[in-house]
């Protein structure tokens, strides 16, 4: 019972389909024929994977923590997203979507963008093909992530503050449906997580599988096995997506750690939004609730719906962690490794934290899915 | 057939006055928080509504003491009539005398299990047909849509434009030329003029963000029923 393909109509086990207004049905399912076709294309793929490796940096290392490692009583081992080109894995996505794009004969990308990685990296992308960018981003997140604003108007994206709603991740979402709605015969929709409407959650994951491959054959050459176990933050779940998949097929127990203000797997029930039935924060009504969190990346009601099945089966478990474990786990690493984690991935270090003891003499792997140079501004305001 | 925003201040008030100014239908918003295919007007209304405590349940409560004459149908997102089960949502919708339910994110693959419960309780499914459709798809929708057929009149979200969209009447067209049910445009249909050259082709219009904004300004119900007695003058001539 691993991570396998989702039903022709998108569905992993009672989760997933494709809820999108009329309009990007067809839009939708152009998608599907194409991600099928490019996927099985030995061009494409080869052509993929040459980016990765000579623009973003690929293979990302496998780091031992000594240090942290004996402070924590178990062996840690970090899988290095925060090392590819533009700080996070969010890259790896990207240029799978954007290489896609080009041969839909699409020439403008639109993104949503909670902390800015994820626009960082379309704005990137665009740059790189010389494709048009829009990248839609909450009020507040725009605030607290000014340093990112600024990379993607300077990589040529133009970037729209959302000051509907509560001003983050999920209304940049729908501002970015908006988009599409109205530009859909030249705009590809460029969605940075396993979420929204099939066929994203599947093919997203399929662009990030590279971190799973990579972790897995890594481990084999250091451990001689796959580690004990396998930890990831979750938002909408695209970096644990990609690094569950390379160990979804062994032994390895999976632990994806949402924050405790947006734990749509951990509080949420089954609904509907931004395309897919999953695992959702909602009122008695079915309103959608606004998650609170210090990472904007993780600011975000709702989860992939692979995520949800995948809790619903037992073959990964959802985890939370407060805003206070995250920051401890932030200087931690920093302090013990000399690696300033992002936010989102301190996340998976803070539950590894609380949990040492569960966890002694065990191997861990954390998905470091970005770097922290984004977040250093909002600590310091913090600290202040 | 004008759309009111459930829950904002007036509406019921608002309903009567459109029904009395010659209104064929009512569409009733039972507000989301989440309104992908909505532009700023009916958000905005939506956000006042439900910032005033409206649900599900209080509108379609108070719409089942409204005496009309026309019929009225309900319009919002999926997720409203997932969570409270489709049995119960359809069945709520018929106690509240409401004939029709048009789900804005509920394409036709994924309409089955509302569809069925929605036609077990009397409740008509009314289906979107957009420009970006071909014609098999378009010929799918139509056999499934109960009712009429909502055809979408542009590619973008609702709101008021400057002029009808050329894709309104291309989209009436090709769907009038494969139904025998009603079609009525809507998305971008503003005015008077607008909307008596829509039906130049289409049976109908949708007109939304126009009425909504007159409420949003405190026009109030009062300034709804001019703007409906208006809309229904346009299109009488045009017909005559």
């Amino acid at each position: 019972m691993g991570m396998s393909d989702p039903t022709p109509e998108g569905r992993f086990g009672d989760f997933g389909g494709c809820y999108v207004p009329e309009t990007l049905v067809p839009a939708c399912q152009e998608l599907d024929r194409a991600f099928r076709a490019a996927w099985a294309d030995a061009p494409f793929r080869r052509r993929l994977d040459d980016l990765l490796r000579d623009y973003a940096g690929r293979p990302s290392p496998l780091t031992d923590c000594p240090r942290l490692s004996d402070e924590l009583g178990l062996r840690l081992l970090l899988k290095r997203e925060d090392l590819n080109h533009t700080g996070s894995h969010k890259i790896n996505n990207v240029l799978g979507q954007a290489l896609l794009a080009e041969r839909m004969g699409k020439t403008r990308l639109v993104a949503e963008t909670g902390a800015g990685q994820h626009g960082v990296a379309t704005a990137t992308a665009a740059a790189l093909l010389g494709m048009e960018c829009a990248v839609y981003m909450g009020e507040v997140d725009v605030s607290r992530q000014e340093l990112n604003v600024f990379r993607m108007r300077l990589l040529g994206a133009e970037v729209h503050a959302v000051t509907t709603g509560s001003r983050t991740l999920k209304d940049a979402i729908n501002e970015a449906l908006r988009d599409w709605v109205a530009t859909v015969a030249q705009t590809h929709y460029c969605l940075g997580s396993v979420m929204g409407p099939h066929p994203y959650p599947w093919m997203v994951r399929e662009f990030h599988r590279v971190i799973g491959s990579e972790s897995n054959r890594q481990c084999a050459e250091l451990l001689g096995g796959d580690p004990d176990v396998v930890v990831a933050c979750v938002g909408g779940g695209s970096n644990a997506a990609g690094i569950f998949s390379g160990f979804a097929d062994g032994d390895a127990e999976l632990v994806g750690v949402e924050p405790a203000g947006g734990a749509a797997v951990g509080r949420g029930a089954p609904g509907v939004v931004h395309g897919s039935l999953s695992y959702l924060m909602q009122d008695e009504f079915g309103q959608v609730l606004e998650a609170e969190s210090i990472s904007a990346g993780l600011d975000y009601p709702g989860v992939g719906p692979e995520h949800a099945h995948l809790a619903r089966t037992g073959r990964a478990r959802y985890e939370n962690v407060t805003d206070g474990e995250v920051l401890a786990a932030f200087e931690l690493l920093s302090r013990t490794e000399g690696i300033i984690p992002a936010l989102e991935p301190a996340h998976g270090l803070a539950w590894i934290s609380r949990e040492r003891r569960a966890l002694a003499g065990r191997t861990v792997l954390l998905n470091l899915s970005g770097r922290g140079d984004k977040d250093v501004d909002l600590v310091m305001g913090l600290q202040a | 057939m004008p759309y009111i925003t459930g829950g904002l201040e007036g509406w019921q008030a608002a309903i009567e006055a459109a029904a009395d100014a010659g209104a064929d239908a009512v569409e009733v918003g039972i507000p989301f928080s989440d309104p992908v295919i909505d532009g700023p007007t009916v958000q905005e209304a939506g956000d006042r509504a439900l910032g005033a405590g409206a649900t599900p349940a209080s509108i379609l409560s108070a719409a089942a003491a409204l005496d009309v004459g026309v019929p009225l149908v309900v319009m919002t997102y999926y997720n409203i009539a997932h969570h409270m089960g489709h049995e119960r949502f359809a069945r709520s919708l018929a106690t509240a005398g409401i004939s029709g339910a048009i789900l804005a994110d509920l394409p036709l693959e994924e309409s089955g299990p509302w569809a069925a419960a929605a036609d077990e309780a009397g409740v008509e499914t009314v289906l979107l047909a957009a420009p970006t459709a071909s014609d098999e798809r378009l010929e799918a929708i139509c056999g499934r849509a109960r009712g009429f057929v909502y055809a979408v009149g542009l590619l973008g979200v609702t709101g008021e434009r400057a002029a009808l969209a050329a894709s309104a009447l291309i989209i009436s067209g090709r769907l009038k030329a494969i139904t025998d049910l009603p079609v009525l445009v809507g998305v971008g249909v503003s005015t008077p003029d607008q909307a008596a050259e829509a039906t130049t082709v289409a049976d109908g219009v949708v007109v939304g963000s126009a009425v909504v904004r007159r409420l949003l300004e405190g026009e109030g119900p009062e300034g709804v029923g001019s703007f409906v007695a208006d809309l229904r003058r346009a299109l009488d001539e045009s017909r005559s």
